[in-house]
């Protein structure tokens, strides 16, 4: 245990890092507010793909910690700590979804008694697609993660001063429940603010889809932070690029992954060809739309695919910040793709708008404060941690 | 000690995990460079204890994973867009988004395949995939619970008495020389093994063939198979009189198909006039139908010179003066309506192609009763052609 603690000298992270969380969300405050005041459709558009990217990064941070205990995982130990911070962001989600509870009638058309009325299909789903069962199905979702994010991160937390191995057991115990919990309200995340945008749309991999950026996101946020962290002293001494070689193989096989189930789900509404299906990607395929399209397969699955592709680039640190900070925005260009386009409902053309670029600063500035936070507060390394050494002295 | 063998290597084992990295450690630093590990299992951070650089097999796979992209991609592009056009699913003949999971699967056969006989090939210098520590004491040990480290022969700074001291210093508890065999086996064509190879590809077919027909049809998986359907030529309750298929309704007709009006009558030439214009499109439908209905009674020519042999009346002459004089119509009407012992063609021959029959045979005759004019025009061409 001495090797691990002349490794590793808890402090604080510089100021500069609060400093430039309060400014983002400062700024992005008050053009956010500016911009519900001047249009506030587009607004409540722009600031739900900012929160869905928002919890991208927070509840897919939890799974990963989650995975790293039901996989038994040591060698991500050293930095699972750097996820449990990212999920800290959870909680907020019960205040930052408010702004979007109000604006529901802007969001959603099946909101709408009138719009409902006489269609037999949304009649039909009205028992599943009515306000007050969503804003229950939302925050019961929201509750959920927080109980598995307090109860993971305390025991993961007690074990720093406790090195009690028993707490470890518990929070795979944890870990095993919450994935298969995560998976079902991942699901319904993505059915109920995205899939639901088009009322009529419907697509069984969708769940999937939104499944493959979350986790793609989180281990660009991870992978960034880790490696700014480790050069400016914040983590253990003995991570090295073998550590980092697996988080790129990771980003790598996961840019892999929502290729497959993006492709997927096109080629079958594709091949099917039915107009209630087709729809959906005429709609992206519309006026600019069509050009976010292309670019969306370009930055989301070809550039980061042979930018990851080879041994040098995943152990190349400076490749790896490059592509995680592009990843972080190709997984917000994914999240605009899927949710603006619904809000042009008669005329699909692309319009650009300052509007939907503000609120990313406010999501930013929250997670970096809230991380800040926590680094205050809390060891960067899980010092007591069984799996810990055996996650520094990880070779390939 | 045998002094004919040629020595491979010096094999050293050791115990623990422990040892043989620090071993390969010290064996990269005494600047050894011929040298291998054998482990039971993959023992993390031993490619770089052992020196070694990034593997060049994955530039095999990369080139082979996108030659089996390029490959596929354009063997669909030609077989459906460009040799044999089917219309499948309303789709385009280049339907990409069709093609990209087969281009995908190709890509990771090539890929994995070329990287397993690349590596094979490679380490084991095929054919000859006999290698010197097959069999030996060593390698059961190192196939069990042992770690074993081997400095080969070839290697330049190799000196046996040195080695030998050099393993004992690093705490190895066996050392054993390994000797090439006294001759070369080419154990992938030993009979034994093929026949390994014979029984497993039988075996996996079998099974296959089993799980994918027998297996997975158990009731109740049949897989839409059964379904309460109306099938063609099939009896069904649903209809009155039990007949699963539906007549047409009376006095459909089929496309190209519409009954002839002067069925069994003496010819209407008045009436049947050649709508057809005998441009070459037109003519070359009617040389291929006139081929395949009309040349085996009546030649290839229309010259009456049958391939039956007799075994069918002869089919006359088309190059007699009645027949040329015959209108158009005439000749379309026995062809609709068949004469004396020549059938009707009419089911197999839609109306327009019997005009377009009847256009080929006019040609037909002017070719057999060329004028001077028309050769001088032939010529003429032909020249032109020649020029150009
Ligand atoms: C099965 C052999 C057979 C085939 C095939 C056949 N014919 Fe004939 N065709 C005959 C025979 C035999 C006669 C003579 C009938 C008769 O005795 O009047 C004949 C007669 C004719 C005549 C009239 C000749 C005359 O001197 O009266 C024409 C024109 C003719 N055939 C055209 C065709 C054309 C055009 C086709 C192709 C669509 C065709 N035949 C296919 C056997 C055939």
């Amino acid at each position: 245990m001495s090797k691990i603690e002349s490794g590793y000298n808890k402090k604080s992270l510089p100021n500069s890092v609060s400093k430039i969380g309060g400014t983002l969300l400062a700024i992005g405050l008050l053009l956010g507010i500016a911009g519900f005041l001047v249009d506030s459709y587009r607004a409540s558009y722009a600031y739900l793909v900012s929160f869905i990217f928002f919890l991208s990064i927070a509840v897919g941070s939890l799974f990963l910690v989650a995975l790293e205990y039901a996989a038994n995982a040591d060698w991500s130990t050293p930095f699972r700590r750097i996820s449990e911070f990212f999920a800290a962001s959870l909680p907020l989600l019960l205040i930052l979804v408010v702004p979007l509870f109000f604006n529901t009638s802007n969001l959603f058309l099946w909101s709408h008694a009138g719009y409902v009325h006489g269609d037999k299909m949304l009649e039909a789903k009205s028992a599943y697609l009515n306000t007050p069962f969503f804003m229950v199905r939302v925050i019961a979702i929201i509750l959920l993660w927080l109980f598995f994010y307090w109860m993971i991160t305390k025991n993961s937390r007690k074990q720093d001063e406790t090195k009690d191995q028993v707490l470890t057991k518990r929070n795979i115990t944890l870990s095993v429940i919450f994935i298969p919990v995560f998976a079902i309200t991942i699901t319904l995340t993505a059915i109920d603010w995205i899939m639901s945008l088009e009322s009529k749309w419907f697509s069984t991999i969708f769940g999937v889809y939104l499944f493959a950026g979350v986790v793609w996101c989180s281990l660009a946020a991870l992978t960034f932070s880790a490696i700014k962290l480790k050069e400016n002293g914040y983590l253990h001494s003995a991570i090295k690029e073998d550590h980092y070689y697996s988080l790129g193989t990771l980003m790598f096989a996961f840019t892999a992954f929502w290729g497959y189930i993006a492709f997927s789900q096109y080629m079958l509404v594709w091949y099917g060809n039915l107009p209630e299906e087709t729809f959906w990607f005429m709609q992206r395929w519309d006026g600019g739309w069509k050009f976010v399209s292309i670019l969306l397969i370009i930055t989301h699955f070809i550039v980061p695919f042979f930018g990851l592709l080879s041994y040098e680039a995943k152990t190349n640190v400076k490749r790896l910040k490059f592509m995680s900070v592009w990843i972080l925005c190709v997984h917000f260009l994914d999240m605009y793709w899927l949710i603006m386009p619904g809000m042009s409902r008669n005329n699909h053309a692309y319009s650009f708008s300052w509007i939907d670029f503000v609120f990313p600063l406010v999501f930013i500035g929250i997670l970096i404060l809230v991380f800040n936070k926590m680094a205050e507060k809390f060891n960067l390394v899980p010092v007591g941690d069984p799996k810990l050494q055996r996650g520094l002295n990880f070779h390939l | 000690m045998p002094d004919n063998k040629k020595l491979h290597s010096v094999a050293a084992l050791f115990n623990s995990v422990d040892e043989i990295i620090s071993a390969a450690k010290k064996t990269t630093a005494a600047g050894y460079k011929k040298f291998d590990v054998n482990t039971p299992y993959p023992v993390h951070g031993m490619d770089r204890a052992m020196g070694m650089g990034q593997s060049k097999i994955g530039f095999v796979t990369l080139f082979f994973g996108l030659f089996g992209a390029a490959f596929i991609f354009l063997f669909m592009w030609w077989s459906f867009a460009v040799s044999y056009n089917i219309v499948v699913g309303g789709k385009p003949f280049l339907a990409v988004p069709a093609f990209i999971p087969i281009t995908f699967e190709t890509t990771v056969l090539f890929a994995a395949i070329a990287t397993v006989v690349g590596m094979l090939a490679v380490y084991f210098k095929l054919p000859n995939n006999s290698h010197p520590l097959h069999d030996t004491d060593y390698m059961k040990a190192v196939s069990g619970d042992k770690f074993g480290l081997v400095i080969e022969a070839e290697d330049k700074q190799f000196d046996k008495a040195k080695v030998i001291e050099f393993l004992k210093g690093l705490g190895a508890y066996k050392i054993e020389d390994i000797y090439y065999p006294e001759q070369e086996k080419f154990r992938m064509f030993e009979p034994k093994f093929l026949l390994f190879l014979a029984i497993v590809a039988v075996a996996t077919s079998g099974l296959t063939y089993v799980t994918l027909n027998k297996l997975m049809y158990i009731t109740p998986f049949d897989w839409m198979d059964f379904q309460s359907k109306l099938t063609a030529q099939k009896g069904s309750n649903m209809f009155a009189n039990h007949e699963g298929m539906r007549p047409p309704v009376e006095g459909t007709v089929a496309r190209g198909f519409i009954p002839y009006p002067y069925k069994g009558q003496p010819m209407p030439v008045e009436v049947l006039s050649n709508p057809t214009i005998p441009t070459k499109q037109i003519l070359e439908l009617g040389k291929g139908k006139f081929l395949t209905f009309c040349s085996p009674c009546h030649g290839n020519f229309g010259e009456g010179e049958s391939r039956l042999r007799g075994q069918f009346p002869v089919g006359p002459t088309l190059h007699s003066d009645k027949i040329i004089n015959y209108p158009d119509g005439m000749i379309y009407h026995i062809i609709t309506n068949g004469q004396n012992a020549m059938p009707s063609y009419a089911p197999q021959i839609t109306r327009h192609e019997r005009w377009a029959i009847v256009d080929y045979i006019r040609v037909l005759q002017r070719a057999q009763n060329a004028k001077e004019s028309d050769l001088k025009a032939v010529n003429k061409e032909s020249v032109s052609n020649v020029q150009n």
